[in-house]
């Protein structure tokens, strides 16, 4: 109930937090893991190579 | 100077291909979040019955679009992939999937916001929510089922055939609104034109951009790293500038 009269109250800021802020989080956390993704795996190929070639 | 398309098909020359791309998408797609912005919460007026709360529309639309419209890309990518065993089809499929399961979850969670103080409910099972929901699953599904099998080829066929099954859900989203009686409103954009005032659709639209960007970016992104990761024992990859340093 209260967030009810809260969110009537203040309309753009449970749009900003709610939707906004959630979303661009949302992104920010997937770019994050992509670029740990190619980190690593860029050191597993690393990794790959060197003992193929060691063999 | 005709180009032959084709060889972009071939990891070897997709790949560096993407790597020149990406920056390119990623700094119009933010350039096109702050126009998008600015439009939608400066320019734009306050909605005639819903006020200030509205304004979800330039996050929810675009994310809900692409949300449809990825799958039906990815579910192409994992027909081609099958029919014609190509290779990086089935790894731009793999790519795109967590992408479009992100947008399905902020086109849902987008829409129980709008929904609480215009519907007084988060949540009702309504045919188009319930519809989307399902994408969600099924985008869900494809990653896990694609996880679960070791051979990277054959979990590639399995999981394009539930993304070519799956891709039936696409068009029940777009229609369910018609087909059905539904708290959730109809199309305000049709292929026919729009009733939405000017500077909203400029927002929306500016917003719908940004958001494409930005799923070209992240997804070329991560299917360089699944090109790394599957064409490692291959001669070219040792020979990458990234790989020797």
């Amino acid at each position: 109930m209260s967030l009810d009269i809260w969110m009537r109250e203040n309309p753009l800021t449970y749009v900003w937090l709610g939707s906004y802020a959630v979303a661009f989080l949302v992104f920010a956390v997937e770019i994050a893991m992509v670029m740990h993704k190619r980190k690593i795996t860029l050191q597993q190929v690393r990794q790959t190579i060197e003992v193929e070639e060691s063999e | 100077m005709a180009i032959n398309w084709f060889k972009y098909s071939a990891p070897t020359m997709f790949y560096p291909l993407a790597g020149k791309l990406i920056p390119w998408f990623a700094v119009s797609s933010a350039i096109l979040f702050a126009a998008g912005l600015y439009l939608g919460f400066v320019v734009a007026p306050a909605d005639a019955t819903q006020g200030e709360f509205y304004r979800i529309i330039y996050i929810h639309v675009p994310t809900s679009m692409l949300s449809m419209f990825l799958y039906l890309v990815m579910a192409g990518y994992a027909a081609l992939g099958l029919i014609f065993n190509t290779r990086l089809s089935a790894m731009m499929a793999s790519a795109i999937a967590p992408t479009g399961a992100l947008f399905a979850f902020i086109a849902l969670w987008t829409g129980a916001l709008w929904g609480k103080p215009m519907w007084g409910t988060w949540w009702v099972w309504d045919a188009r929510l319930t519809s989307e929901l399902i994408l969600l699953f099924l985008y869900l599904g494809f990653i896990s089922l694609h996880a679960s099998i070791d051979d990277p080829r054959r979990a590639d066929r399995a999981a394009a055939l539930l993304a070519i099954v799956g891709s039936v859900n696409v068009p029940i989203i777009y229609f369910s609104v018609k087909w059905w009686n539904t708290l959730h409103q109809g199309s305000t954009i049709k292929f026919s034109g729009t009733s939405m005032q000017v500077t909203m659709q400029h927002a929306m639209f500016t917003m719908l951009a940004a958001c494409w960007l930005y799923a070209v970016a992240v997804v070329l992104s991560r299917v360089r790293s699944i090109i790394l990761e599957r064409e490692r024992h291959t001669k070219w990859i040792a020979e990458l500038s990234e790989v020797k340093s």
